[in-house]
């Protein structure tokens, strides 16, 4: 009786261990975070890139139904990989484009664009990095799409692509 | 010059509690980032990785700390960004019952054995 409980016990045992390990086989390993949508924009003052000038989020986030915020930097190869889809996106009248320009030498900055074309409306400055958390960002590049009721409902982390912009659409519609 | 003593007193103090209102606010941000988990060095607290992420995110509960935010509401707003993957004193909630629950019952089960071997050693 007491060998035979023993025995069950076992079998239990490992069919956790198994059941656990299996599961870890599928996963990668590395944690994406598990964003919620709908969040709120969050509240900041920056720097405009080119004038130099104090802006803050209330300014920049009027007068459209969409708003795509980019995080971008000279230095991130990435970043120049999805210029052309955010140059795209800039000729689309529903939404503004902005650029938030991350840890970057503003001289470095502007050579970038001046280079590439410069798709943003408006490109404000995260000299520290901490906008770029507000905003639930944990790399570059990285985008969001804000509604225009001052929610954040969309997430993309890493570059955008040619499927970004058909969920773009698709969601803007 | 009684003027003058009471200035040098006056810049002491205010001196004195700036520091010790600057070292509260660093020992809550070490506090708190030891309890969270950096996302671009998995496996490193954000105290300890120094990588850009976390070096921001230093800065941002400094910010915070300053604005008057409590370590509850600084790791409620970061949870709202990143999920509850990154603290690492994770919440009771449907996701983390059995983090939380098997130990709870590992420890009853043990007890529940030991009781039964005590009694029937007696019998």
């Amino acid at each position: 009786m007491k060998n035979k409980f023993l025995i069950i016990l076992l079998i239990f045992f490992l069919s956790f261990c198994f059941f656990v390990l299996y599961k870890s086989l599928n996963s990668s390993g590395i944690y994406v975070p598990e964003k919620k949508e709908a969040r709120d924009l969050p509240e900041f003052v920056s720097t405009e890139l080119f004038s130099n000038k104090k802006i803050s989020s209330k300014e920049i986030f009027r007068g459209s139904n969409f708003y795509i915020l980019n995080i971008w930097a000279s230095w991130c190869a990435p970043c120049r990989a999805e210029h052309p889809q955010l140059i795209e996106l800039s000729k689309n009248s529903s939404i503004k484009v902005i650029g938030l320009n991350y840890k970057d030498n503003p001289k470095n900055a502007k050579k970038f664009l001046n280079e590439l074309g410069n798709p943003f409306s408006t490109t404000i400055v995260d000299t520290n990095g901490i906008i770029s958390i507000e905003f639930g960002g944990y790399g570059i590049p990285e985008t969001f799409l804000i509604n225009k009721d001052k929610k954040i409902i969309k997430s993309f982390i890493g570059n955008l692509t040619r499927d970004s912009l058909k969920e773009i659409s698709l969601i803007i519609k | 010059m009684k003027f003058l003593r009471f200035v040098i007193v006056l810049v002491l103090l205010l001196n004195y509690f700036s520091i010790t209102y600057a070292n509260k606010n660093d020992e809550l941000t070490i506090k708190i980032s030891k309890n969270l988990r950096c996302l671009i060095c998995q496996g490193q607290s954000i105290y300890d990785s120094q990588s850009d992420f976390a070096i921001s995110m230093k800065l941002l509960i400094n910010k915070k700390i300053d604005e008057g935010l409590s370590e509850k509401e600084i790791y409620k707003i970061l949870i709202e960004k990143y999920g509850e993957w990154i603290v690492y004193d994770t919440r009771f909630n449907k996701n983390t019952f059995i983090l939380w629950g098997l130990p709870v019952l590992l420890f009853f089960l043990g007890g529940a054995i030991i009781l039964k071997k005590l009694v029937f050693r007696k019998i």
